[in-house]
């Protein structure tokens, strides 16, 4: 038991580090994917049909690619098309891509969610666009998509592991130094884990408290 | 397409909108040809950098690189579907012995990253001097991740069956193990399908984890074929054949899943079972 506790501190600089990293990734991507989703979800709602259709190419490209190829693309193809991204930026970027994905699905069923009659209504009260979105629509889809928005990035920041494998020294690359240092893998993947239930937990009680409160039967 | 945001065009908005459209286009395709430019100038259309592909040898290891992919995800999928009818069972038991401990275990596996469960079937072994094989580390980290949310599938599907069915077994006297396997199971069945299938898909995507514990699947083989000096280091067209093929296996996979969607959900005998969303997209990340 007391190994258990030393390998947390006698490594605590590695496990600061590596969860503030993630921590960085997480917040970065997350603030990343939610702009280019929302944009990307405008798109595939938007009266143009070319953006709808680049918005759903997007979506079909990126859903059906694994996230690690994004990585192995950004850091080993990208560098050979002369754009130099260094192995956090490629990390970020990644993230982002990939996520960004996921948030369009949401924002688009979100929309989705508001009866026509709602729109319509507030069409046939004289209410112009911005007024019909601001006002009527929005705040309705809000409610639906806030709780499976919340999902998605917790997702993100369990995928946030996968930059372990391309040179990010974040949560997910500290068993790769543990082993060079001899350490129990058990108990550094333990407190890994710990570690991320921590970050995990306030926002998956969040997102199910959201959920539970804001489900309005239509 | 009918949308709540915005009404019919008329004339007006039909122009705007053609003029925005046309913009848009030639945005997306100026962002296309930009990229294009980038992959000639820096030489990645070059002949030399596409040369291995035509070499049997070079086939032959990108083919054995989709066999140790499609091999772990086909073992990794049948683990996980037995993981998941056990723990849906557990968890839908009416003993909260049974419940609790069932509940916990999958609520645990679906909050850790799966690339640490992949590190717990690779690591610890190897601490105890019992390494395993690769594939089998990836493979425990796939079950455990997958055959916990395939419970939740599960288990959503079963609940999703109309109240009445279960009440009327019960009302001619079935016991629970018969209500559930001979009224609930078949009709929900045909309603998680789709999930099902597109859970897969994610299972399949997330192979390429095995990538970071070098394990030779698909990705790996994409990295040795792209590092080879002598071709040019053709990161790129390696990288592009092995995304064409990955988008090919998993695109193939959700069309399947869109088609027993729109297929299946619609028979008539599935109405009691209300299908569940296969746009829920917070599990498919």
């Amino acid at each position: 038991m007391t190994e258990f506790f030393s390998v947390l501190t006698d490594n605590w600089q590695l496990f600061r580090d590596g969860f503030t990293m993630t921590v960085q990734l997480f917040l970065i991507s997350a603030v990343g994917s939610l702009l280019l989703g929302t944009l990307l979800g405008a798109f595939r709602v938007s009266p143009v049909p070319a953006l709808r259709w680049f918005g759903a190419a997007y979506v079909n490209l990126v859903r059906n690619t694994p996230l690690t190829l994004v990585f192995a693309f950004l850091v080993f193809a990208v560098p050979k098309l002369d754009v130099n991204l260094d192995y956090p930026q490629a990390a970020f970027t990644a993230l982002t891509v990939y996520t960004a994905a996921f948030i369009c699905e949401v924002v688009r069923s979100g929309i989705n969610t508001v009866a026509p009659g709602q729109a319509e209504a507030a069409r046939a009260l004289g209410m112009t666009f911005p007024q019909v979105l601001g006002q009527i629509v929005l705040p309705q889809a809000l409610r639906a998509m806030v709780p499976p928005l919340v999902s998605v990035e917790v997702a993100m920041l369990k995928n946030t592991t996968v930059a372990a494998g391309f040179s990010v020294l974040e949560a997910g690359a500290i068993p790769a130094y543990m082993a060079e240092r001899g350490e129990p893998q058990f108990y550094v993947l333990l407190w890994i884990t710990i570690g991320f239930l921590i970050l995990i937990s306030p926002l998956v009680f969040l997102q199910r408290t959201l959920e539970r409160k804001w489900a309005v039967a239509r | 397409m009918t949308s709540v945001l915005y009404d019919l065009p008329g004339p007006k908005a039909r122009r705007r909108n053609l003029i925005i459209g046309v913009v848009a286009s030639l945005a997306i395709l100026g962002l296309l040809a930009f990229v294009v430019y980038r992959f000639w100038e820096t030489g990645q259309f070059e002949a030399r950098r596409w040369d291995q592909f035509k070499y049997e040898a070079v086939q032959l290891e990108l083919l054995n690189g989709v066999w140790f992919t499609l091999k772990a995800a086909g073992i990794a999928t049948v683990l996980a579907l037995l993981f998941g009818a056990v723990f849906a069972a557990g968890r839908l038991s009416d003993r909260a012995a049974l419940r609790t401990p069932a509940t916990a275990v999958v609520e645990l596996f679906r909050a850790i990253p799966l690339l640490i469960l992949i590190f717990f079937g690779y690591y610890v072994p190897l601490q105890y001097g019992w390494p395993i094989d690769k594939m089998w580390a990836l493979i425990i980290g796939l079950t455990l991740y997958n055959g916990s949310v395939l419970a939740e599938i599960f288990r959503a599907g079963i609940n999703a069956v109309a109240k009445g069915q279960s009440e009327a077994a019960y009302a001619v006297g079935m016991r629970k193990h018969q209500v559930v396997r001979l009224i609930l199971l078949p009709q929900a069945f045909r309603a998680m399908l789709p999930a099902i299938v597109s859970q897969l898909v994610v299972l399949l995507k997330d192979t390429a984890l095995g990538f970071i514990i070098t394990y030779p699947e698909l990705l790996t083989v994409g990295k040795t074929i792209g590092g080879r000096l002598a071709f040019g280091l053709p990161y790129v067209p390696a990288y592009l054949v092995v995304g064409a093929i990955y988008l090919t296996l998993c695109g193939l996979l959700s069309v399947l899943a869109w088609w027993l969607q729109r297929h299946l959900t619609r028979l008539p005998t599935a109405k009691a079972a209300k299908a569940l969303p296969l746009t829920d997209v917070t599990r498919q990340i």
